[in-house]
């Protein structure tokens, strides 16, 4: 243990109310379920040092179903997504990538919340939410505001989130039924990785011809991106082997991997493509390959 | 108990301790008063140390402050050269070499310091690649930079190039290994000139850090007292290094007078102990037309980091294991340790063996690719026999049936019909393959060492009739205190449960030698079975014992004699095996009392979407003479596998300004549950004449054979030739888009 | 923000739990709060107020040993010990989700404790050993 322990606090709200209060003084920020903020408070490098305890708050947990949406309390964690019936029925990525993050002591206590708050571009539930379109609700002392989560990330480790506010409730239209999903989480060991890519893809395909479609990459560039060009590519077109292939050409050129400690960027740049060929060569009535 | 326990699973003797949490282990441990201390290490990898600066706003009058100024005896760690600073005085030689060491009683304020201690350095240029050494970049040990060569001549090499049908060369390299044992290194010290220095601390080998501590602090051999906690696992990563914890510890205890409790973190565990060497061989063999070996030249070269440590032995130890179990007339290895300014490596099971039957079951695959024989049929055709030498002109005395261990294996993996299957399924996106190595691994010191080491091991009888067994062999988890019991219960024919096995203390228990090279079942064990045979002979020479008794008699019969005689004790000495010659400076004649032979085959799947490689099933066959444990010894073999698979496609040491960056378990990987395949162990059995009720050493083993067996399955697989490891996906990746 | 597991380790002096790296990742630290499996070096012990926290210390009854602790003794389970802990918890957590589980619903609910010394395979056995002995 790296941190001077006593010059942190970690005061706990009594409800909702008072932690937006408290955020909304400067130096305040929210302590989830620890997974991320205690890795780096364990090697001395966690700043700041005051934080709200989040994790008491009722307020922020559950899962609740309209017939257009379903709604997930911020502190929603892995084991939680994994255990619901309509998540495992209709985002079937989002339960995948929860039950490929860490090992079960991590699913217990990491949140969906602190995956998107932590902004980490190597997130595993990220790029299913960002498939899924998911909103976000941001909430102050003072008021909320929900917004779609494409394009809260706006570079690494940066996003729309104001210091005083807090990451509410995540929200996930149920549009995505009759679509074909598509998820692949490359870390190298089979479990407790941390992702080199991450893809998570969706298709609505009719005919061979791509009516819509959402792709989205995790560790291949600053934030958890969303690949809009290859999207636009793809759009009402008929799927085939010339298709594919400029996708593909686009996808070089929107993605940005770099070298780091953990994998190379020619292997992630290839691996994208890879895993982008495949999900569109099973698209439709026959594999193309 | 069952009567006769040897050969039988009998459960861990501490195993109960183990499940419940009750075991301790040395972080486990406090006392009053207690200090805790941390290193500070050097932020560079080679310079001259200009000033030390205690900064910040700290309480510094409060901190018990060490320098190299403050050792009372030599500023070295005893081991083979003695070039080891404990702290570094003038000179630094790689990133995260100790300088100053602080204690202080909060242990989170004592990180503050830490960080508040800045070691101004004049660097210098370093080296950091084992070629850039070799190259001489820069002269940074001695006047070459090498720490040893050995040349181990037999035949002549030089008669054969001309005249051979092929001659095949290749070069392979393999990275470094962390040992990753789960409990970091850690050590509890009391030091006062009055008493001495006493150390508690989580270690394979008590004597070593008493040896060292004794040199450190200048002090007569019954002032140091070294004991054994129990220990997380070793994997070599504690043979040498708790010389240095244990001195760091005791040096603040010494100074401060109170005791001082050090216990490293992951990351610094990781980012200044010791890692398997990483090495470079290089091969050139010559082969007759039906496939024979007629010549070998081996040039053999590990990377021994800043300090010479151990490098010679892992480099003697890789040095002969070069040729493998296979019959040559003419051999040649040339090894060198280099040394470059990174951590210094050091022990890692198997130790300079895995290294260098990796580059010679990778090149034999080559060969037999060139004289267009399958691997086995190559392999068929050179194993060593009875009668045969080894490249150090070892002639085996011993059976060994290398081909019927292959067939074996063959057959228990069904390796003929998959290698047909896996070929007619190529096309689909994952393409599977099998493979395998043949390879030995001798048990035991190399040469002369346990002439050398002259180890001992007692055994005392108690008043109850109990016999306690004194070594300082240590249970790092491998089983050894088990074993013993087993040994010395069937030796005597009296209960498992009348067996105790001390704790190892260098005031209570004699050098039974240190807890390394795969020596302690077969080495000390057989010194336990003296022992207690001795406390046997005189109950019945002494006529308190009939020769035929119960284990009632038995302890009746201690009784009786403790009675009499107020002890029964009984000491064994190490006595070498018959014929056996050693030759230190040849480099020839019996390099090991007895050699574990052994074949794994490995099967793999390999995603030609994300070039992952995984291991999908394994078969470990081997002849270890007899198994005095069967569930540990599997538990041996099991765990060894599992350290080689991670070796060969997880375990990558990023290297920066020869510093490990990925100093973290996040970041460096280690297979998890879900990563081992089902591994199928199978033990063949001929009593090695020498060895406890013909048992042979297998700690090592293991080590030895997947990495070459993996990469030839992948070769199965893809067709493509690997010489090196961590093979990662990177790695495949490139050959893959080179192969298209 | 003290960790729990120092808590446990230091003041109330339960040192069955073990610390192998503090970041998450191995296992060693491993302890159930209201019946999950957590890392306990992960969780400040801020968080735990009203909770019911389950060490290793409190697996056996007396000297009555778990069946999984039992079976870990028998089939080779252990050996230098210092993962058992959190592995037997972990394992006893996952009997308790799930009586009779294949071998990939071992493999996934010890996914993240790390044993350097067995090669997972008589950790294995030894769980579905305990299955047996339990049924």
């Amino acid at each position: 243990m790296r941190a001077y322990i006593p010059g942190y606090e970690l005061v706990t709200p009594t409800s909702l109310n008072d932690a937006l209060k408290l955020i909304a003084e400067p130096g305040w920020k929210p302590f989830a379920g620890g997974t991320d903020l205690m890795v780096l408070l364990e090697s001395g490098k966690l700043e700041p040092r005051r934080y709200i305890n989040i994790w008491p708050l009722d307020e922020l947990r559950g899962i609740e179903a309209t017939p257009d949406s379903i709604t997930l309390g911020a502190l929603t964690t892995y084991t939680d997504v994994q255990a619901n019936q309509i998540l495992r029925k209709e985002f079937p990525m989002l339960c995948q990538a929860a039950s490929e993050t860490g090992g079960l002591a991590i699913q217990n206590r990491g949140t969906i919340g602190g995956n998107i708050a932590n902004a980490s571009p190597a997130a595993d539930t990220t790029p299913a939410l960002l498939a899924y379109d998911a909103e976000i609700e941001l909430r102050s002392k003072d008021d909320s505001r929900w917004l779609p989560y494409q394009g809260f990330h706006t570079g690494y480790k940066q996003m729309l989130l104001r210091p005083d506010e807090l990451l509410t409730r995540i929200r996930l239209p149920r549009n995505k039924s009759g679509w074909t999903h598509y998820f692949r989480k490359v870390g190298t060991r089979k479990a407790q990785a941390i992702s080199k890519v991450c893809f998570s893809a969706v298709a609505h395909v009719h005919d061979d011809r791509v009516v819509d479609t959402r792709l989205v990459f995790g560790s291949v560039a600053p934030v958890v991106m969303r690949c809009v060009n290859v999207e636009n590519e793809l759009r009402d077109r008929v799927i085939n082997t010339d298709l594919i292939k400029s996708a593909g050409q686009i996808l070089r050129k929107e993605i940005a991997p770099i070298d780091d400690i953990r994998s190379s960027a020619p292997y992630r740049l290839q691996v994208a493509l890879n895993l982008l060929t495949d999900f569109l060569s099973n698209l439709g009535s026959q594999p193309k390959h | 108990m069952p009567d006769h326990p040897f050969g039988k699973s009998i459960p861990r003797k501490e195993g109960r301790k183990k499940v419940t949490g009750e075991a301790l282990y040395v972080d486990d441990l406090s006392f009053d008063g207690m200090l805790h201390g941390v290193t500070v290490r050097s932020p560079v990898a080679r310079g001259r140390i200009k000033n030390i600066l205690f900064e910040g706003d700290l309480p510094w009058d409060e901190f018990t402050i060490v320098t190299a100024k403050d050792i009372p005896g030599g500023n070295f760690v005893a081991l083979i050269l003695n070039d080891q600073p404990y702290l570094a005085a003038e000179m630094v030689n790689h990133p995260e070499e100790p300088v100053v060491l602080l204690a202080h009683q909060n242990k989170y304020l004592l990180e503050e310091a830490r960080r508040n201690v800045r070691i101004e350095i004049d660097e210098l240029p370093p080296v950091y690649s084992l070629e850039d050494s070799l190259a001489r970049k820069a002269i940074i040990w001695g006047e070459d930079n090498i720490f040893k060569k050995f040349l181990v001549d037999k035949g002549n090499v030089e008669d054969v190039w001309s005249s051979a049908h092929l001659i095949i060369e290749g070069e392979y390299h393999t990275g470094a290994q962390e040992q990753l044992y789960i409990e970091n290194n850690g050590a509890i010290a009391i030091a006062n000139s009055e008493d001495g220095v006493t150390v508690w601390g989580s270690m394979q080998c008590p004597y070593y850090v008493h040896k060292a501590l004794v040199k450190l602090f200048d002090l007569t051999e019954d002032k140091i007292r070294v004991i054994q906690t129990e220990t997380g696992g070793g994997f070599g990563g504690k043979e040498e290094y708790p010389s240095m914890i244990a001195g760091h510890a005791a040096l603040l205890a010494w100074k401060s007078g109170k005791p001082v409790k050090m216990i490293y973190d992951r990351a610094e565990d990781m980012v200044a102990t010791t890692k398997r060497h990483p090495s470079k061989t290089r091969h050139k063999t010559a082969v007759s037309a039906d496939g024979k070996l007629l010549a070998m030249e081996i040039e053999f070269i590990i990377d021994g980091g800043a300090y010479c440590t151990l490098s010679p032995v892992v480099l003697s130890r890789g040095t002969i294991h070069a040729a493998g179990p296979y019959y040559c007339p003419n051999v040649r290895i040339k090894s060198q340790a280099v040394a470059t300014n990174v951590p210094p490596h050091g022990a890692f099971r198997g130790f300079g063996a895995p290294q260098s039957i990796f580059a010679l079951e990778r090149h034999f695959d080559k060969v037999a690719r060139k004289l267009g024989l399958t691997a086995e049929e190559f392999r068929r055709r050179n194993f060593i026999h009875e009668g045969e030498t080894t490249a150090t002109s070892q002639e085996i005395r011993e059976r060994v049936d290398m081909e019927g261990l292959l067939n074996k294996a063959l057959e228990l993996t069904d390796y003929h019909a998959k290698t047909r299957r896996f070929a007619a399924e190529r096309g689909s996106r994952v393409r599977r393959g099998i493979g395998f190595a043949s390879f030995m691994h001798g048990a035991g010191f190399t040469g002369s060492g346990e002439v050398y080491l002259q180890s001992v091991v007692g055994a005392e009888a108690t008043a109850d009739g109990h016999v306690q067994l004194l070594a300082a062999s240590t249970e790092i988890g491998q089983g050894t205190n088990t074993i013993f019991s087993q040994i010395a219960s069937e030796a005597l024919g009296i209960d498992f449960d009348l067996i105790e096995v001390l704790q190892p203390d260098t005031s209570k228990v004699p050098n039974s030698g240190p807890t390394v090279a795969s020596r302690t079942a077969m080495v000390v064990g057989k010194l336990v079975e003296s022992a207690v045979l001795g406390l046997k002979q005189t109950l019945i020479g002494s006529g308190f014992l009939p020769e035929a008794y119960s284990s009632q008699d038995f302890q009746k019969a201690c009784g009786e004699y403790i009675d009499r005689f107020g002890s029964l004790k009984t000491a064994a000495t190490y006595q070498p095996p018959p014929n056996v010659h050693w030759d230190d400076e040849k480099y020839q004649g019996d390099a090991y009392g007895a050699y574990a032979w052994a074949v794994y085959v490995a099967q793999v799947a390999f995603d030609e979407l994300t070039y992952e490689a995984h291991v999908e099933d394994f078969v470990a066959l081997q002849e270890v003479g007899r198994v005095i444990n069967p569930v540990l010894a599997a538990g041996q073999i099991e765990g060894g596998v599992a350290q080689a698979i991670g070796f060969t496609l997880f375990e990558n040491v990023v290297w920066k300004d020869g510093r490990m960056v990925n100093n973290q378990m996040t970041n460096y990987i280690i297979p998890t549950p879900a990563d081992i395949p089902p591994i199928k162990v199978y033990f063949q059995e001929n009593p090695y004449a020498y060895g406890p009720g013909g048992a042979k050493g297998i700690g090592e083993l293991p080590m030895d054979g997947a990495a070459p067996a993996i990469l030839n399955a992948i070769e199965n697989a893809t067709g493509l030739v690997f010489t090196e490891v961590p093979l990662l996906p990177e790695k495949l990746m490139e050959g893959m888009l080179a192969q298209s | 923000m003290a960790r729990l597991l120092d808590v446990l380790r230091e003041e109330l002096k339960l040192t069955g739990t073990k610390e192998g790296c503090g970041e998450g990742e191995c296992g060693a630290c491993t302890v159930l709060i209201d019946g999950q499996i957590v890392n306990s070096c992960l969780v400040p012990v801020a968080q735990i107020e009203g909770s019911n926290i389950k060490t290793i210390e409190g697996v056996a009854q007396e000297s009555n040993l778990h069946a999984v602790q039992q079976a870990f003794i028998d089939h080779g389970g252990a050996q230098c010990g210092i993962c058992t802990p959190g592995m037997v918890l972990a394992a006893i957590n996952l009997l308790d989700r799930n009586p009779t589980p294949s071998e990939s619903e071992i493999r996934t609910g010890l996914a993240g404790n790390l044993c350097r010394c067995t090669g997972y395979m008589k950790i294995f056995e030894s769980i579905v050993k305990a299955c047996q002995s339990n049924r």
